[in-house]
């Protein structure tokens, strides 16, 4: 594991929310090709430096962030990075499914289009096709590629956003909280296709469940009134964690 | 330090394996007693007692194994809520094997009880016994207290055990040699020091568990050995 090398390097990163700092000086590194799980109580700081990565944190009046994050090598707070092409390297499925009102066909190669990923139409379809392939939805989708995505299942929307995401060839892919509106079926097949998509990409997820931290995941990051305290490999964080407010955080204890 | 957990059932699923645990070492120490006191006393009523006892320890065992399972499916224990459930399952299955070993003993009372046993015999069994208890004992009071370094210095101890059951060995070749009359009782008798000296390293296992338990890590080295019985024939020829 230790000789995985880093996607994404997070150095003394804090965030502020107005006068609030919600993030203190976290250092967290993102290994490639690994899934890394963030986990900690609400409001632990989980969700801000998730959205630190790939700058959803703009979006937010009065948000404020220090320290330094790189992508490879690139410091993605650099004032010449643009933060649409960062977003296509950095990738986002949210807690709810939430599909363009828009064909199951145009939801995938929207991405594809603004990024001009694609030209033709054999290209835009085949882009549609193997991103729908990879997220795992092809063959429940491929004979109504024109309904409208709303119309599927909670679970086949949430997969689609995947596959969403999956379409501008993303380096990174953030999950906030993937599976909390799924049922057990859908939320297996997302963590099937999480572990899937690990061979292509580095991802980063965001989970209450702490099973599902430790299925899925195999590095994970516990944070606690904004500040990181542990960062392990899962299999050891979930059987004998370092910290005590770990130990007491996984197993539903008292802090 | 660890605080309670937010859902009270869940700590009570704990408690009732940790209690059952230690109803199940007290019963098991007092078969071990017994069988054993039966033995050089020649007692048959005490012999059956033993035997019919064995029953409640395979039953609690059953009982601990199920109630086990349960908490696993219903709680989804992590880290040492999850170290402790499995703890419980091999610390019941070792005593268990401990509860099934004094009954083998008690079953020999009859077959030996004949042929009387020789003082010095009797004597050596009884301190053999008296060790594996009093290992047996320290290692349910470590249960209690979950203390790793007592869990390591028990582990140490088992090879005291081990030099009293290979001087045994021994005494029971040659008793066969002077006279083929002994070689029945006598057989019967290295079963039942084997049985004993097989207590203590339950009572071993059980210490690398609570080791565990306690700890996350397994105890490091290898466990202390002085059973030399498998090699003895050569010696004596």
């Amino acid at each position: 594991m230790n000789t995985v090398p880093y996607k994404m390097i997070g150095k003394d990163v804090s965030v502020y929310y107005g006068e609030k700092r919600a993030l203190f000086d976290v250092n967290l590194d993102i290994r490639e090709n690994t899934v890394t799980a963030l986990i900690g109580p609400s409001g632990c700081g989980k969700s801000t430096f998730l959205r630190t990565l790939n700058r959803m944190n703009d979006t937010i009046e009065n948000c404020r962030v220090t320290g330094k994050i790189t992508l490879d090598e690139d410091d993605i707070y650099d004032p010449s990075i643009d933060v649409v092409e960062l977003r296509a390297r950095v990738g986002m499925v949210f807690q709810k499914p939430n599909p363009f009102p828009k064909s199951i066909y145009e939801n995938v190669s929207y991405g594809p289009r603004i990024h001009g990923l694609a030209r033709t139409k054999a290209e835009f379809d085949e882009v549609v096709e193997t991103s729908l392939q990879k997220a795992g939805l092809w063959n429940e989708v491929k004979d109504r590629l024109h309904e409208p995505g709303t119309g599927l299942s909670g679970g086949q929307q949430q997969r689609l956003c995947i596959a969403r995401a999956v379409a501008v060839s993303p380096e990174v892919i953030l999950m906030d909280e993937p599976c909390s509106a799924l049922d057990p079926i859908a939320t297996a097949k997302v963590e099937e296709l999480i572990h899937e998509l690990r061979a292509n990409f580095t991802i980063v997820i965001v989970t209450h469940s702490m099973q599902q931290a430790a299925r899925v995941s195999q590095r994970t990051a516990m944070f606690h009134l904004g500040n990181l305290v542990e960062e392990n490999d899962t299999d050891k964080m979930f059987t004998n964690p370092d910290d005590q407010r770990t130990q007491d955080y996984i197993m539903g204890r008292f802090g | 330090m660890t605080h309670a957990h937010i859902t009270s059932a869940f700590d009570e699923e704990l408690k009732y394996l940790t209690r059952r645990i230690s109803e199940m070492g007290g019963l098991a120490e007092q078969m071990v007693a017994d069988s054993v006191r039966a033995l050089v006393n020649s007692d048959l009523a005490l012999a059956q007692k033993v035997i019919s006892d064995d029953a409640i320890l395979d039953d609690a065992e059953r009982q601990i194994g199920e109630k086990a399972i349960v908490t696993i499916a219903k709680r989804q224990p992590m880290a040492s809520d999850l170290r402790e459930i499995m703890g419980s399952i091999r610390i019941a299955a070792d005593l268990e094997r401990v509860g099934d070993l004094g009954k083998n003993t008690a079953k020999r009372v009859i077959a030996v009880a004949g042929s009387g046993i020789p003082r010095k015999l009797a004597r050596g069994l009884e301190h053999l016994a008296e060790l594996a208890l009093v290992q047996l004992k320290e290692v349910l009071d470590v249960y209690a207290s979950r203390s790793p370094e007592k869990a390591n210095s028990i582990r140490e101890r088992d090879e005291e055990i081990d030099a009293i059951y290979t001087s045994l060995f021994r005494e029971l070749l040659t008793y066969m040699m002077e006279d083929p009359r002994n070689i029945t009782p006598c057989t019967h008798l290295l079963f039942c020091a084997k049985n004993i000296e097989r207590i203590g390293d339950h009572a071993t296992n059980i210490a690398e568990t609570i080791y565990y338990m306690a700890t996350g890590a397994q105890p490091q080295g290898e466990r202390p050995k002085d059973d030399t019985t498998s090699t003895l024939g050569s010696v004596i020829d």
